[in-house]
């Protein structure tokens, strides 16, 4: 059992407040991704839970334990660094076997151990190697065999794979998910990518600003963004935000209109480019074409709504020229609405 | 373009290869042909006349008591400096700064301070006096009172040359990325073994640089024994100054040198093996 609580833990280096009053809860075996911007805190909350930063105020509660005051090696977790931070003057197998020979378990057991973690990873057959020998999808191998193989409570991840190349970053995350899953640690991962953090994580909290902006499921997250920055920074086109008059209800783009909730603020349409689709009559809300980039999978149309930037995901097929001007239909139920001035999601009518 | 850089870098360091030869290479060429030479024929009479020397086991002794005594302390305190120093937040500057002005006076001049507080007037006796502790001018340095002489010259020694040591040991402790530590402290390493366990072999080859350094000079030691003790403390190299400049031969003299350079190779040669890294275990 190691349910995380992270109760109003603020952060200040000097004047600067990297964290403000963040609170969230991991629930045992959950796997969360803080995902933000480099800059959001991501990495300041996770080292504050590790124990290698002290917050300035708030609590760490670890398995029902507060663990504020506690120093990293009390805390009873274990962390993938970046840059792997695989000791190099060891070898793979005393590199695994570190957090095991620091609990002073007996050889036979830190074998037994060794070799099941170094077997989950597959790095068996270079167990007697330096890590200077290794390439760096190995090393990363090692560090997580050297988390894993503590079979720590919580295990905390920053930005692991983020010095990987693509392909081999693809199938580390593909490995990485199953190995956790197994493994039923509960986890927090540290990162930037956001695919990384939808493929992972069961849940994801979003950060801006030393802020936790939204906290859900992957396609919660997706569907229905809580704010401005949300959408912005998930999806690939990121979600488009087009300024909308909305009267009694009804928000007129072109001949299109949208039901939209009746507050009298301004507001924006927040439409994610895949949630478009061409009308095959030309009517709905005009879309003037300016770049039609052919990505295989599908087109990626840029141009603009009523004057304003968009970014909109056509089928590879689809018949369209640059300087065209197309209809587009869209499902008012798969539409955010935000608030212009707060930056905030509007509850939907 | 290969015709031409053929004999370019040859060129570039022709001067300093020149220099070297004719201020470095052509005395030692010589000093170890003098060490070697009684008249013109080869000889080893002057390594019997210098082994068969009063003084000589006592300056073999006192060069390697003070060598094996100093060094050492120096290592541990200038890693307790270092450590201290690398984990200051504030002033870092300043305290590094401090601590290295020994650097910059020469030994002799240190010696000489040394003295100035330690000799039958100095400040330390005033201020015994001042307390009550002892009844007048008091030797600590004379030939009646070896241990307390050799203690001052340790204390002198430590106070001037520890500072290279800590310079050397901050310039590799930076280069340790703080991630080991970190991840160390993690698996449940506590400080010392942090220390012990990862701090100390990745500094391994800041440490060798520093041990070669001053286990070299540390053989060398001269100028603050001389002020200090005068020969009271007999060391190699003061003694190659006695032969060179008191007795005016310098066949012994060479010898002594040739001695002190063959115990820094050896010394050098233990410490490039023991202490070496592989490179499979470089970060």
């Amino acid at each position: 059992m190691a349910d995380i609580v992270i109760d109003r833990v603020v952060k200040e280096f000097g004047t600067f407040r990297a964290l403000q009053e963040v609170s969230l809860t991991v629930n045992d075996g959950e796997f969360v991704a803080l995902l933000g911007p480099s800059g959001c805190g991501k990495t300041t909350l996770l080292r504050i839970i590790a124990g290698l930063e002290t917050q300035t105020s708030g609590r760490i509660v670890i398995g029902g334990q507060d663990v504020s005051n506690l120093v990293p090696r009390k805390r009873g977790l274990a962390m993938v660094f970046q840059n792997y931070a695989v000791f190099p003057h060891m070898t793979v197998f005393e590199n695994v076997a570190f957090g095991l020979r620091m609990q002073k378990a007996q050889q036979a057991e830190v074998k037994r151990k060794v070799e099941r973690a170094a077997a989950l990873l597959h790095i068996e057959s270079y167990l007697d190697r330096y890590p200077a020998k290794l390439s760096g999808g190995q090393r990363q191998r090692v560090a997580v065999a050297r988390a894993l193989a503590v079979e720590p409570a919580v295990l905390l991840m920053d930005e692991p794979l983020s010095n990987l190349d693509a392909l081999l970053r693809l199938e580390m995350r593909t490995e990485l998910k199953a190995v956790l899953r197994e493994a039923g640690t509960t986890t927090i991962y540290v990162t930037h990518d956001q695919t990384e953090a939808m493929g992972l994580a069961d849940r994801i909290a979003v950060m801006y600003g030393g802020k936790i902006e939204q906290i859900g499921s992957p396609l919660e997250i997706y569907a229905t963004p809580a704010t401005r920055f949300v959408g912005g920074f998930i999806g690939s086109p990121p979600m488009n935000f087009i300024k909308v008059q909305c009267s009694q209800g009804t928000a007129r783009i072109g001949d299109a209109a949208l039901p939209c909730p009746a507050t009298g603020k301004d507001m924006e349409l927040g439409l994610r480019g895949e949630d478009a689709s061409l009308s095959p009559n030309g009517s709905g809300i005009p879309f003037d074409i300016r770049v039609v980039e052919p990505m295989g999978s599908h087109l990626l149309l840029t141009g603009s709504i009523d004057g304003q930037p968009a970014r909109i995901v056509a089928p590879p097929i689809a018949k369209v020229n640059p300087g065209e001007r197309v209809g587009l239909t869209v499902d008012p139920a798969r539409v955010t609405w935000i608030d212009s001035t707060t930056g905030r999601a509007i509850a939907q009518p | 373009m290969p015709a031409r850089t053929s004999w370019i870098p040859y060129a570039l360091i022709a001067p300093s290869v020149a220099f070297l030869a004719a201020l470095f290479l052509m005395p030692l060429v010589q000093t170890i042909w003098l060490s070697f030479s009684a008249g013109d024929a080869l000889s080893l009479e002057n390594y019997r006349r210098m082994a068969g020397d009063l003084n000589f086991s006592l300056a073999v002794k006192n060069t390697f008591l003070l060598t094996l005594v100093v060094v050492p302390l120096q290592v541990v305190l200038a890693l307790a400096m270092a450590t201290m120093v690398t984990k200051l937040d504030k002033g870092r500057d300043l305290v590094l700064w401090v601590l290295t002005i020994p650097l910059g006076i020469s030994d002799l001049a240190a010696g000489l301070a040394w003295l100035a507080l330690l000799q039958n007037t100095g400040y330390l006796n005033s201020a015994l006096y001042a307390l009550g502790l002892i009844e007048g001018p008091t030797g600590w340095l004379s030939q009646e009172t070896p241990w307390s002489l050799f203690f001052a010259i340790v204390l002198a020694e430590l106070w001037r040359a520890t500072a290279i040591v800590l310079v050397i040991l901050i310039a590799g402790l930076q280069l340790i990325p703080k991630e080991f530590s970190e991840a160390a402290e993690i698996f449940g390493a506590k400080p010392w073994t942090r220390f012990t366990r990862i701090t100390l072999p990745l500094l391994k080859p800041s440490l060798q640089s520093a041990l070669i350094l001053r286990t070299v000079l540390a053989f060398e030691v001269f100028a603050v024994v001389y002020a200090l003790g005068g020969r009271n403390f007999p060391v190699l190299a003061g003694e190659a100054y006695v032969w060179q400049n008191d007795n005016q031969n310098y066949g012994i003299a060479a010898a002594y040198a040739v001695l002190i350079m063959a115990i820094s190779l050896a010394a050098t040669a233990v410490y490039l093996r023991v202490l070496r890294t592989r490179p499979e275990q470089l970060p």
